[in-house]
């Protein structure tokens, strides 16, 4: 891609001199990576399937389904290293798991009983984040701190198309540009921002060539080829390991589900559109492609359809039963230490009255003790 | 008090060297108010950066550095440019270690110069120390004093919690005492009676506290003995200081600049009453900035609290003495 594309008005999708870089269909398999995103891919769409229905079951607040995507949650969960961070948005429950998190953990937020299940750290996964592309000025951040500490880390941040008309998307962009931060962001791109379309979202060719005005490579990848997409994200990430500076990938692909339970895509988009992309589904491709070299015999399919039941059975045996609730939580971690009035509203909450401060009143006494608790620790 | 700061954030680089300082300006021009001035050249572009002219950016990326374990000290170069980072601070950084239960919590600190009286023209003025402290999960912090502007800036990014650092514009140019290790390290939620008084409290902060000064020595003169409390942190809040000297006088005027409704005296004369009710001789006034978006600074003296206006309140105080 170069500046001079950008002068030519392009409707908002690839011409044909801009196809997305796939691999399948186009090059040998990777007998050890191929059946690898096989088997997670089939994980994948179950995790999906199984959440869903847990939705209708009450079980689950809500669920943005990645029922379509599944080649880039795949990918950029394997495409990670070990000591590498994910910045996922709301709908990358699955990138986070492919990542390694407990597929229970993960869906804390969406059940309701606390915002994040995990340790992020532990994880080296964010947390989920609801508000559109405000994550990935975290994850610029953190991928420079880690080069200033001189740690070998690479960063990877997830957003939709949507969330690339965000301020903070730009902001993001630029300070990793400006500071060559070892992050990589991928734009699952699957065409639809809830009801709106990309057409409505940006007038730019694609969003991979945004990546020209700050100074970093864009790639444009197939997002239904899961081969590609991990191909071009552990390209970026090594580049990025090595000092390179950032890249903007853009998957191109579909949500076959609406954007959640609670939405009725029927409302924005025709069924033909729908129909079209289940032609590309990339579980179905990557199966065909690996059948057709030998790599995929009926033993180990039914052993990756096995293993998804059984990563099936686990959340709905998990998310089955009630949730421990403590409600004395809620006063829990706002901050290192309660503040005194904190501390009176717990007490009063605990007490059952809902009143804080007025047991004390004209007596002279709080009951508080003295107000050191804000001071943190290390003073 | 702006080298106060300066020797703060001086002292923090040189004692850990995991504190690092993001904003516009702060390296070669050392800031536009000279907070920052050598530390670049002391310590580095790695330690005092300049970043992209982006408020959201320089917050969210130092959200970032924060969760790797770092302790960014972020500069809003004025009170009003601080509005775009709003969803980072409201959304993130205020709610990280809640919202993971402990496992992230943020050591942040963000400054902000705030505060009218020196004729900034429009967006220079604002006191937005209402939206902070609205906001759970933030500290609340804005010095009066020189020796507090080190100690509590200390405390601040020491702190393993996100800090709002709210320094008076009008007060850089104070003069004060610093001794000469820099000072103590003050710790947050303790209030300090910067003058006693038998007849009633001014309850105040930051950049109103020497108009309290001069209004409790004017009143002084009218025969009335007017104390005054200096809140330093709003957020953890001193009760028991403010209830223990309100106890004794009865009678208690909350001065600030911030406009007066849903503002923070509000909060003070709702905490006020219902502690120390029996104790009152007279409701809890207010004086504050009126209700209105920040006038430009030929105006500007109509809005901010002066003595004159402080000393009214106090003799409206009175009443059951008259």
């Amino acid at each position: 891609m170069t500046v001079s594309d950008l002068t030519v008005a392009q409707p908002p999708t690839p011409s044909p001199d801009e196809e997305p870089f796939r691999l399948l269909g186009t090059t040998p398999p990777d007998p050890g990576l191929w059946p690898r995103l096989y088997r997670a891919l089939v994980r994948g769409r179950r995790f999906n399937t199984q959440a869903t229905a847990l939705t209708r079951q009450g079980r689950l607040a809500v669920y943005p389904s990645s029922t379509g995507q599944e080649a880039c949650q795949v990918a950029a969960g394997l495409a990670l290293g070990p000591r590498d961070w994910l910045f996922p948005s709301y709908r990358d429950t699955l990138a986070a798991v492919t990542r390694g998190l407990d597929p229970v953990a993960v869906l804390g937020l969406l059940r309701g009983d606390w915002h994040t299940g995990y340790d992020p750290r532990a994880a080296r996964v964010a947390p989920l984040c609801t508000p559109l592309a405000t994550q990935l000025p975290h994850a610029v951040g953190l991928a420079h701190a880690a080069r200033l500490r001189g740690d070998d880390v690479a960063v990877l941040g997830l957003v939709g198309d949507g969330g690339t008309s965000e301020g903070d998307f730009h902001e993001a962009l630029n300070f990793a540009a400006v500071w060559r931060a070892p992050v990589v962001f991928l734009v699952q791109n699957n065409g639809w921002a809830i009801s709106v379309p990309l057409a409505k979202q940006t007038a730019a060719p694609s969003i991979a060539h945004k990546a020209v005005g700050y100074g970093m490579p864009g790639r444009l990848v197939d997002g239904n080829d899961a081969p590609a997409v991990h191909h071009v994200l552990t390209e970026a990430l090594r580049r990025a390991r090595s000092g390179g500076g950032p890249t903007l990938v853009e998957a191109l692909t579909y949500r076959i589900d609406a954007h959640t339970n609670a939405d009725d895509a029927t409302r924005y988009r025709d069924e033909a559109e729908v129909a079209a992309w289940r032609a590309r589904d990339p579980l179905a491709r990557l199966e065909q492609e690996l059948r057709r070299h030998g790599l995929l015999t009926d033993a180990a399919e039914a052993e990756a359809r096995a293993d998804a039941e059984r990563l099936a059975a686990t959340l709905r045996e998990a998310l089955g039963r009630d949730p421990e609730l403590a409600p004395g939580d809620l006063f829990a971690h706002v901050y290192a230490a309660p503040t005194p009035h904190l501390r009176e509203q717990a007490a009063a909450f605990a007490a059952g009255t809902g009143v804080a401060g007025t047991s004390a009143a004209g007596t002279g006494v709080t009951g508080t003790g003295h107000g050191r608790a804000g001071a943190g620790a290390g003073s | 008090m702006a080298r106060a700061l300066n020797r703060a954030l001086r002292d923090a680089l040189a004692d850990d060297p995991d504190v690092h300082l993001l904003g516009e300006d702060i390296g070669a021009l050392g800031g536009v108010f000279r907070v920052t001035d050598g530390l670049t050249a002391e310590f580095g572009e790695d330690r005092c950066t300049d970043t992209p002219l982006a408020e959201a950016g320089i917050l969210g990326t130092a959200t970032g550095m924060a969760m790797y374990g770092l302790r960014p000290v972020v500069e809003m170069q004025f009170d009003a440019f601080a509005y775009p980072a709003f969803e980072q601070l409201v959304s993130h950084v205020s709610r990280m270690r809640n919202r993971t239960r402990g496992a992230l919590p943020l050591p942040l600190t963000v400054r902000v110069p705030y505060g009218g009286g020196i004729g900034g023209v429009e967006h220079h003025s604002d006191s937005s120390e209402t939206y902070y402290m609205a906001t759970p999960g933030l500290h609340v912090v804005t010095p009066a004093t020189v020796a507090d502007a080190y100690g509590l800036l200390r405390q601040a990014i020491a702190s393993d919690d996100p800090v709002i650092f709210l320094e008076p514009k009008r007060l850089y140019w104070s003069k004060g005492e610093l001794a000469p290790g820099g000072g103590a390290v003050e710790p947050f939620g303790r209030a300090v009676v910067r003058r006693a008084g038998a007849d009633a409290t001014l309850i105040t902060y930051g950049p109103a506290l020497p108009v309290c000064l001069e209004a409790a020595e004017a009143a002084r003169a009218r025969g009335l003995d007017v104390g005054v409390l200096d809140l330093r942190t709003l957020v953890p809040f001193d009760d028991e200081t403010v209830c223990a000297e309100v106890r004794r006088t009865g009678r208690a005027v909350v001065v600030h600049e911030a406009a007066g409704f849903a503002g923070p005296g509000a909060e003070i004369a709702a905490r006020v009453s219902e502690r120390c009710f029996h104790h009152l001789r007279a409701p809890v006034l207010r004086v504050t900035g009126l209700d209105i978006p920040y006038p430009p600074p030929l105006l500007e003296h109509h809005h901010l609290p002066d003595a004159a206006r402080v000393l009214d309140a106090v003799a409206r105080l009175q009443w059951d003495l008259v």
